[in-house]
């Protein structure tokens, strides 16, 4: 049995139909909807819809054929701005994400597979960051940091979830260090780089994957908080979608008519962190991610 | 048991030690111009000599970090720079709405998400279940600075009830004013709670999310275990079963994801405060931010950090209570 699954490709004997449930089609919607933002995100400035800085009407004015969610209170329209804000947020959640995997994902790893000195400095650093509510430190270096740009953003957030990657990641490898593949194959003389790339990194993949997910979600609930605090990019730079929020809020308790000024924003981040999560989850469960508790 | 909480407390010394470092030196390497904040248009070179050696900023940052740290042991954290307060004072007199905001939410979250899980989890993938647990990831996605702004509008639109929204918060009443006039007492406890109601419901949401899901998914891997099995063969009540058999072992899971919860929480009504105008820790650590007070960033950032590890070593100390195998290893 166990000769044959590792010789075998097909289909048949590597999945397990009795554990795998379908993604669902909830899945591939959110799937898609994450794909439309990156989309609207990258390709916004081609898209035909109006400038997103431009003041081209009445200001307020509800929702119209020419202006699908309104305009903002200096008359801009609110669905570009929602398309253009979303480059903000993805950024920022990529950018800081990919340091935090670069470095954290890639100390975890080798940490867990080499042990030893390393493992134990790493570790105990990472512990003691992550006894720190790392928003915090976010808010007292970036308001030190003047003036807010979207580098120093990326840059503070990354290295905070630095910790918190690194711990993930080193849990998943831990997991995998332990199995008799990856002994069998130290046994065989496999190289270390052999050993990390193809016997571990498959293996840790997929918890990374469903991590980053949530990673990304967070950013862009992290972006929201920073713009509340105005240490996000002011809204006369670029629209983004914490600073959308946080511009209309005052606006709305004074003329609550103006409902559309807040909650298309606000609807825009909730509808994308859910499906971030959503797919995060899924994956989680579909690739049965139980050893390592994310 | 006692060599592991012996373990434990001095891996807490430590970690308080390495806090202390992080505050300062994190605080101190920022750049920022406190001499601008404070004098203003009278910042000339000598007057900025003149503060710096007033403020003891002149010395090394090592030396800086040894005054400031032998002071801490005494208890004192010093004085702002800014208001020249006692830094004691400030977050004694702040502190307290912190802990009222967490214990309220804490307490709801908790007696919200253990018994919807509880009866989520007896059948799994019900009709209950799947109501509840999609409900609960759809709340996940809310943020609470989102939940606050909405439960503002809310309350001031459409309830139209007062002492609720931004700037009407009121503090717990003095204990000496029930003698002085019970009358007063409990009509400043009344809008003490009524301005609590907003902090405590979106912060309380978070908190359920995570605890309905972390106790259901244990107590659904739990109820599959053979000493369920075992309970069940010796035909005990399925009510005794869920709570004395199955929530048991599955509150450790529990009590851990609070202790982590926690930490956020403190952090994550901060931004509630600040948007509320409530004076706890948070709002101070802001205005604290904002006027590039080092030493009270630094103070505050030190106690939350210290009471966050504190916690947690308590839930880690509870568990071992509750589940005494963990200690063994």
């Amino acid at each position: 049995m166990t000769e044959q699954s590792i010789n075998e490709t097909s289909p048949e004997v590597v999945e397990q139909p009795e554990k795998k449930e379908p993604l669902g089609v909830f899945f591939w919607l959110c799937l898609s909807w994450l794909i439309l933002v990156a989309v609207g995100a990258i390709f916004g400035n081609l898209l035909p819809i109006p400038d997103p800085n431009e003041m081209l009407s009445m200001p307020n004015e509800g929702m119209s054929a020419a202006h699908w969610l309104g305009t903002d209170a200096l008359g801009r329209d609110i669905f570009s701005r929602i398309v253009i804000g979303s480059r903000i947020s993805l950024t920022i959640s990529i950018g800081s994400m990919a340091i935090g995997f670069g470095v954290g994902g890639t100390l975890g790893m080798l940490a867990a597979f080499r042990r030893g000195i390393l493992d134990l400095v790493a570790t105990s650093i990472a512990f003691m960051f992550l006894a720190f509510p790392s928003i915090i430190g976010v808010i007292a270096v970036l308001s030190f940091w003047h003036p807010a740009s979207l580098g120093k953003i990326t840059l503070v957030v990354g290295i905070t979830s630095i910790p918190l990657v690194y711990r993930v990641v080193r849990a998943a490898t831990l997991a995998t260090a332990s199995k008799e593949y990856v002994t069998a194959a130290k046994v065989m003389g496999a190289r270390d780089r052999r050993i990390l790339f193809r016997e571990l990194l498959p293996n840790v993949a997929p918890t990374a994957l469903s991590f980053l997910l949530f990673g990304l979600a967070t950013v862009v609930v992290f972006e929201g908080i920073l713009a509340f605090l105005g240490l996000s990019l002011p809204p006369y730079l670029a629209p983004s979608w914490g600073n959308l929020i946080n511009e209309s809020r005052d606006a709305i308790t004074s003329t609550p008519r103006n409902w559309f000024l807040i909650v298309f924003p606000s609807l825009a981040l909730c509808l994308f962190v859910l499906c971030l999560n959503f797919v995060g989850d899924r994956l989680r469960s579909y690739f049965d991610v139980t050893e390592v508790k994310l | 048991m006692r060599s592991y909480v012996l373990r434990r407390l001095i891996l807490l010394v430590g970690i308080v030690f390495v806090i202390s470092l992080g505050s300062f030196f994190m605080i101190h390497l920022l750049p920022g111009d406190l001499a601008t904040v404070i004098l203003g248009v009278a910042n000339t070179p000598e007057n900025k000599k003149i503060l710096y050696a007033q403020l003891g900023l002149d010395k090394g940052l090592v030396q800086q970090y040894l005054t400031w740290i032998s002071h801490i042991i005494r208890g004192d954290l010093g004085h702002s720079f800014v208001s020249r307060e006692s830094i004691n004072t400030l977050i004694w007199h702040a502190i307290p709405i912190d802990i009222e905001m967490i214990v309220l939410s804490q307490i709801l979250a908790f007696a919200t998400a253990i018994p919807l899980a509880m009866r989520a989890a007896r059948k799994p993938n019900g009709l209950f279940d799947r109501i509840s647990n999609g409900l609960s990831f759809g709340l996940l996605s809310v943020p609470s600075f989102i939940l606050v702004v909405y439960a503002v509008l809310f309350v001031a639109l459409i309830l139209k009830i007062p002492n609720t929204g931004p700037a009407s918060f009121t503090r717990m009443p003095g204990f000496g004013l029930l003698f002085d006039s019970p009358a007063e007492y409990f009509d400043t406890w009344r809008l003490n709670l009524l301005s609590m109601v907003i902090p405590t419901l979106t912060g309380s949401i978070g908190a359920f999310v995570i605890y309905f899901r972390t106790l259901r998914s244990d107590l659904i891997s739990n109820l599959q275990e053979e000493f369920i099995t075992m309970a069940r063969s010796k035909g005990l009540r399925r009510r005794r079963i869920l709570w004395r058999h199955a929530f048991r072992p599955s509150s450790v899971a529990l009590l851990s994801t609070a202790g982590i919860n926690i930490g956020n929480a403190i952090a994550g009504g901060f931004v509630t405060q600040y948007l509320l105008a409530i004076p706890g820790l948070g709002a101070t650590l802001i205005a604290a931010i904002t006027t590039q007070d080092y030493i009270l960033i630094q103070g505050i950032v030190f106690v939350v950090a210290t009471s966050v590890v504190t916690i947690n070593f308590l839930v880690d100390f509870l568990t071992t209570i509750i589940d005494p195998r963990i200690a063994r290893d």
